[in-house]
């Protein structure tokens, strides 16, 4: 089972689990939240949606951040990569004008 | 125009990297940038009928809302264990990586058996592509729950398959024939899954040539690079569990 080996010339840093264990539990109580508010019909639908998606954004943000590492990368890939993902992301927003022009026209 | 001689063996004689990191790591980077593309159509797609669609279906109650939450504890769990593989190769700890790595296989396959099943469930009531039981005038439920979620589970069979090949290299060829076979021959003929099963020969095949062509001993960088996969495919769920599940929630 020695099948993983570390390279040779790979720096080696002692780095604390705890954090990890920390994000994992934040992410399962933003998920019982989620799962909570939906059940018990708190919101409207479409707010119901704002604020799922909010939530969600955090929990990936927390993700990104800490299980894939990106807060310890340096400045200029974090923003390269964030606001590469991000306006790409946000011009797909456009198509939702019309998703709610349709809706308003109450279309069945 | 052979002017400039590089030395190779003169230590500082390439560029340092732009990023700040090696060249793998960073390609994957770009992989999942892409990627993310892929399923932020889908997702906005999958929104876009939700919001303009009134009467969209609400088929998943109680037993569906459990079942893809016991899946979402499943990856975040997974995440958890594959990061703690991560440490453990940086720190050299080579059993402690397979450990771990396993135990996010575990996770990963345990997620797409309970989503298998859900599957099972909806078809058996009635879902289609082009169709479903709950709304009539809405057809497109069907297939935009299946492109999505299917998409997804499709990803995380890779990256079962990914993590596989990296924590056990040629033992996991033999491993995955027999959960194809095993899993060809568990599932009833008239279900969708007796069929879809035979990507995992397509998966062993693509895996058998890697390994052909890289038969090397993987290192804590390629733990990493496949942890940031790992990571990706939990964190698409994170939008799709709400935006699919929960917002199509049936309350009694």
């Amino acid at each position: 089972m020695h099948d993983v080996a570390l390279k040779p010339g790979v720096a080696v840093h002692e780095e604390s689990r705890t954090p990890y264990y920390f994000v994992w539990v934040a992410l399962l109580i933003l998920t019982a939240i989620e799962v909570v508010l939906t059940y018990n019909q708190v919101f409207a639908p479409v707010r119901m949606l704002e604020v799922l998606m909010g939530l969600s954004v955090i929990k990936s943000a927390m993700i990104i951040f800490y299980f894939m590492h990106l807060k310890f990368e340096i400045a200029r890939m974090k923003w390269v990569l964030m606001v590469a993902l991000v306006v790409c992301l946000t011009l797909m927003f456009v198509f939702f004008a019309d998703a709610f022009r349709i809706l308003s026209l109450g279309v069945k | 125009m052979a002017d400039v001689a590089v030395q190779h063996s003169v230590a500082g004689a390439y560029e340092p990297s732009l990023f700040g990191t090696y060249s793998k790591k960073i390609g994957m980077w770009l992989f999942l940038l892409s990627d993310s593309l892929t399923f932020g159509a889908l997702l906005f797609a999958y929104s876009y009928g939700r919001i303009s669609t009134p009467n969209w279906p609400t088929p998943f109650g109680k037993a569906s809302i459990v079942n893809a939450t016991i899946m979402t504890v499943c990856l975040l769990s997974s995440s958890l264990t594959m990061v703690l593989g991560v440490l453990a190769s940086k720190k050299g700890d080579h059993k402690a990586t397979v450990k771990w790595l396993l135990a996010t296989m575990f996770f990963g396959a345990l997620f797409v058996v309970l989503h298998a099943k859900e599957w099972s469930g909806l078809i058996a009531e009635g879902l289609r592509p082009f169709s479903n039981p709950w709304a009539k005038n809405v057809p497109q439920f069907g297939g935009t729950f299946f492109t999505l979620t299917g998409m997804h589970m499709l990803h995380v069979t890779i990256g079962v398959c990914y993590l596989g090949v990296v924590a056990l290299r040629k033992k996991w060829i033999p491993i995955l024939l027999g959960i194809w076979l095993l899993g060809w021959l568990l599932t009833p003929a008239t279900n969708v899954f007796h069929i879809g099963i035979h990507v995992l020969l397509l998966v062993a095949a693509i895996s058998a040539v890697i390994l052909f062509l890289k038969p090397k001993v993987y290192d804590a960088h390629d733990v990493e690079i496949a942890g940031l996969y790992w990571h990706f495919v939990d964190l698409v769920w994170m939008f799709i569990f709400p935006l699919v599940y929960l917002m199509s929630t049936k309350v009694v």
